[in-house]
């Protein structure tokens, strides 16, 4: 499809990913170094909670086929939903005044941006989701990839999914706006992806914080990210919590919208005016 | 040799606090990057109590023997880590033009201070693990307990410099190299025998990570079968030779290829 | 003495195609080209010689710079510079040369440069009395004083380009390449720099090798020239040959008054209006001076002016006659 194909208002948008896509295929060997890394990560970690299911099954707050879903959906789909997983070419150009630049080209930089990170975890999410899954659902039982609980499930999970990655990427625009206050975008940077990784459920799945703690993080706008969206496509969030799960995400997708556009037309502002 | 590395050192020390605001706040960040495998490990044992028979305050101890080597190795062996970028701006070159090893050069061209808030987070960990009275003291294994930071320290580096040596070749596709440098930090809190008997030989005989955390652990613990498991940390170093040879490989092809 | 006596390198790259089915296609199969970097190459540079290496992008002079320097082992030939073969024996050779690349720094961005100076110092073991004459005399012949405690990122591209000549000197290297030093500089820079090039190669001897695509810096400083391009050496010759050969042309601008312009073999009208006239004249056919009489013996000339072909020009002409 040529770029003047597209409808107008979709036209750098559009770009952006295609260019992000086209620059991903040039790096063969980078896709195929991060299946094979995503595959051990994987692996790994499944035998590490193998370990800890031997020790006390009943301890489990899922069952191990659960788990073992939720794990191969995070490496398969890790460019889309960890903060870290980010376009530092836009951090970069903050950080050294290039941003001036931007604000002379006519379009709305939040959109832009957003568009940005969005194509660029989109771009390395497609090459490399598809072998992970591929292999990971021809892994024998118990430790592969299986077929969601229902097709209800399959789909809640992929709406829950698309909704997860805007909450990431709606997070990522108040990393963003931040760097033009902070004194270190770098210390920040790390501290904001540290915790966000706990928060969301990157280095253990939420259900097995403890009590007391799990229902805070569960409320917190983290637990939108690929937490609900890995639950609800291995049957361990069912029923009504479905929709109170999604409706959470789609609260916290809205309060992160506006309060980054809010953020950024005022930070904006102060940049002309300031000269930076 | 001592002295130029003490000169570079001094010259790094300067650099980096020219911008202290910045690099105090980096060393704050650095500290919470850690705390989350930290708080992981405490949460998963609030749940289960033990793993293949190791307590919570032993997963603990090892994690901090792992962590606290990973972070000065990434202080100290820096060059190797970033060495993707040293090889793409071109740096390299300027190493060789100069009457020196390129390996020392490439050692002494970054240190990362930014790195003592994951060392210092480290630390404050094993001292809490230490003082649960979790190992029963003697000379013998504070020495083991520094041999194991030691050896794991330098083992850490061979895996760095396996890493800078692929990229003589191709500055793509490194990310399997992960596997071992932070797959090594983040799955080796755990004794790697609670990964299964094929992981621990795996990390038993090609990447020894298992030597300088399981086996003497056990004899920390006063579990292990043998009182040679002591020196086992001893054994991580003969990683060291593959990964020189490699590197001087590496040399050889940038040399023919000049790319 | 630097000997290079048929060198051969060439590259393999990957071909990159534009567009999605490409990439795609290339993505599964990858195809290779082979790029002869240097094509049978051979010169020798006596001691003390300046030259300069001219070429145009990608013909082989970075290539060059880096077999000279050890960086690059050729796929054959030999190179003996000083007697030593630059791969093999780099540690003992690299004592004996200073680097300068226009576009990459050797200095420490966030400390003085006294600082770098001094880590250079140690690095190339250099004597304590040594390293303090040469630091004393650089600083003075390039007029470092106030720049040695300023952090290298506070100084300009000239200040910083001062300072890099003279972290390459530091060590007494008996040859000096230079690639592109004057990249970027501002007029009084580009001149300084050169005249210290001068005063170095007179007062010491140092043996220098220049690459750039500034004519002026040939002009000012070499009195040998070799061309590149694909890889091969297409000319080696002094400025004054590659002017005989290639400056053939002059532009005579006249102003006179009455009479009618001559034919003359060799003279082409540019443009004429009454009184005035832009002549283009090949002087392998009629010499400057023959024109400039038969045309006052038919003209009465009010004022002449003659321009040579500058040497951007002539390299110009240059790249075009070996289609470069």
């Amino acid at each position: 499809m040529s770029v003047q194909n597209l409808p107008r208002f979709r036209r750098p948008y559009g770009i952006f990913l295609r260019i992000r896509f086209l620059n991903g295929l040039q790096y063969r060997a980078a896709a195929l170094g991060g299946l094979v890394t995503q595959f051990f990560w994987g692996g790994l970690t499944i035998c590490l909670y193998a370990a800890f299911y031997r020790s006390d099954a009943a301890a489990f707050p899922m069952t191990f086929p659960q788990l073992v879903n939720y794990i191969w959906l995070q490496q398969a789909f890790l460019a889309l939903f960890f903060v870290w997983q980010n376009d530092n070419e836009i951090f970069d150009c903050i950080s050294s005044g290039q941003v001036a630049y931007e604000l002379c080209r006519p379009w709305d930089l939040y959109g832009m941006w957003f568009a940005r990170n969005a194509a660029h975890r989109l771009s390395s999410a497609a090459l490399r989701c598809v072998p992970v899954l591929l292999v990971a659902a021809l892994l024998p039982a118990p430790y592969g990839l299986t077929a969601p609980a229902s097709w209800q499930a399959f789909l809640c999970g992929l709406l829950s999914g698309v909704l997860g990655f805007l909450v990431v990427v709606a997070f990522v625009m108040l990393l963003y706006i931040a760097t033009f206050y902070t004194l270190s975008p770098l210390g920040l940077r790390i501290a904001v992806s540290a915790l966000s990784e706990f928060l969301s459920g990157g280095l253990i799945p939420l259900p097995f914080l403890p009590d007391g703690v799990r229902q805070v993080v569960n409320l917190l706008p983290f637990a939108s990210m690929q937490n609900a969206p890995f639950l609800i496509y291995s049957g361990s969030v069912t029923g009504p919590a479905i929709l109170s799960t999604m409706a959470l995400q789609c609260f916290w997708l809205g309060i992160l919208f506006l309060v980054g556009r809010l953020l950024m037309r005022r930070t904006l502002r102060r940049v002309v005016v300031q000269g930076g | 040799m001592f002295k130029l590395y003490g000169k570079f050192f001094a010259i790094h020390l300067r650099s980096q606090m020219q911008y202290k605001t910045s690099f105090i706040l980096t060393v704050l960040g650095q500290c919470l990057t850690s705390f989350g495998a930290f708080l992981s490990i405490y949460f998963l044992f609030a749940r289960f109590h033990q793993v293949e028979g190791f307590v919570f305050q032993e997963v603990l101890l090892c994690h901090a023997v792992v962590l606290l080597s990973f972070s000065l190795a990434e202080i100290v062996f820096r060059g190797f880590d970033t060495f993707a970028g040293i090889i793409s701006r071109g740096e390299f070159d300027r190493f060789l033009l100069e009457p020196r090893s390129p390996m020392f050069r490439t050692l002494c061209t970054r240190m990362e201070f930014s790195r003592l808030g994951r060392l210092a987070e480290a630390g404050i960990v094993m001292a809490y693990a230490l003082s649960t009275g979790v190992v029963v003291w003697n000379w013998a294994k504070a020495g083991v307990l520094l041999l194991m930071i030691v050896c794991g320290t330098l083992l850490f580096a061979g895996l760095f410099t396996v890493y800078a040596s692929f990229c003589f070749f191709s500055i793509q596709g490194l990310e399997f190299m992960n596997i071992f440098t932070d797959g090594g930090r983040e799955f080796g809190q755990y004794p790697f025998t609670v990964y299964g008997r094929r992981i621990l030989r795996f990390f038993t005989y090609i990447i020894p990570l298992a030597c300088v955390q399981y086996y003497p652990l056990l004899y920390l613990l006063d579990r292990a079968p043998s009182p040679w498991y002591a020196l086992i940390p001893l054994g991580a170093l003969l990683f060291l030779v593959p990964s020189t040879l490699f590197w001087r490989l590496g040399v050889r092809h940038y040399k023919s290829s000049g790319s | 003495m630097i000997q290079l006596e048929h060198i051969h390198k060439s590259f393999r790259v990957a071909r990159r195609s534009a567009g999605m089915k490409a990439a795609l296609h290339s993505f599964l199969h990858r195809e290779y080209t082979t790029i002869h970097a240097l094509d049978d190459l051979s010169f020798t540079i006596g001691d003390g010689e300046i030259v300069g290496y001219i070429g145009p992008n990608g013909a082989g002079k970075s290539s060059t710079i880096k077999v000279m320097s050890g960086i690059l082992t050729p796929d054959s030939g030999t190179c003996r510079i000083n007697g030593r073969i630059p791969w093999r024996q780099r540690i003992e050779h690299v004592r004996e040369i200073g680097v300068v690349f226009g576009q990459r720094s050797q200095l420490w961005w966030d400390v003085p440069v006294i600082d770098s100076f001094s880590l250079l110092q140690s690095i190339y073991s250099i004597p304590d009395t040594l390293y303090r004459q040469n630091l004393e005399e650089l600083t003075q012949l390039l007029h470092l004083e106030e720049l040695l405690r300023t952090p290298t990122r506070q100084l300009s591209l000239g200040q910083r380009m001062r300072c890099e000549i003279a972290a390459a000197l530091l060590h007494s290297p008996k040859i000096l390449f230079l690639d592109e030093p004057t990249i970027g500089l501002d007029a009084v820079s580009k001149l300084a720099v050169r005249s210290f090039i001068r005063e170095l190669n007179q007062n010491k001897g140092t043996t220098v090798l220049l690459t750039t695509h500034d004519m002026q810096d040939i002009e000012a400083l070499a009195q040998r020239i070799l061309l590149i391009g694909r890889g091969r050496l297409l000319l080696d010759g002094s400025l004054q040959d590659l002017r005989r050969r290639f400056a053939t042309g002059r532009i005579l601008t006249l102003a006179y008054e009455g009479g009618a312009l001559p034919q003359l073999p060799g003279i082409r009208v540019l443009t004429q209006e009454p009184g005035h006239a832009r002549l283009a004249l090949d002087t392998t056919c009629t010499s400057t001076a023959d024109a400039i009489k038969s045309l006052s013996q038919q003209l009465s000339i009010t004022d002449i002016a003659v321009e040579a072909p500058t040497a951007e020009e002539m390299v110009v002409a240059l790249y075009k006659e070996y289609q470069i």
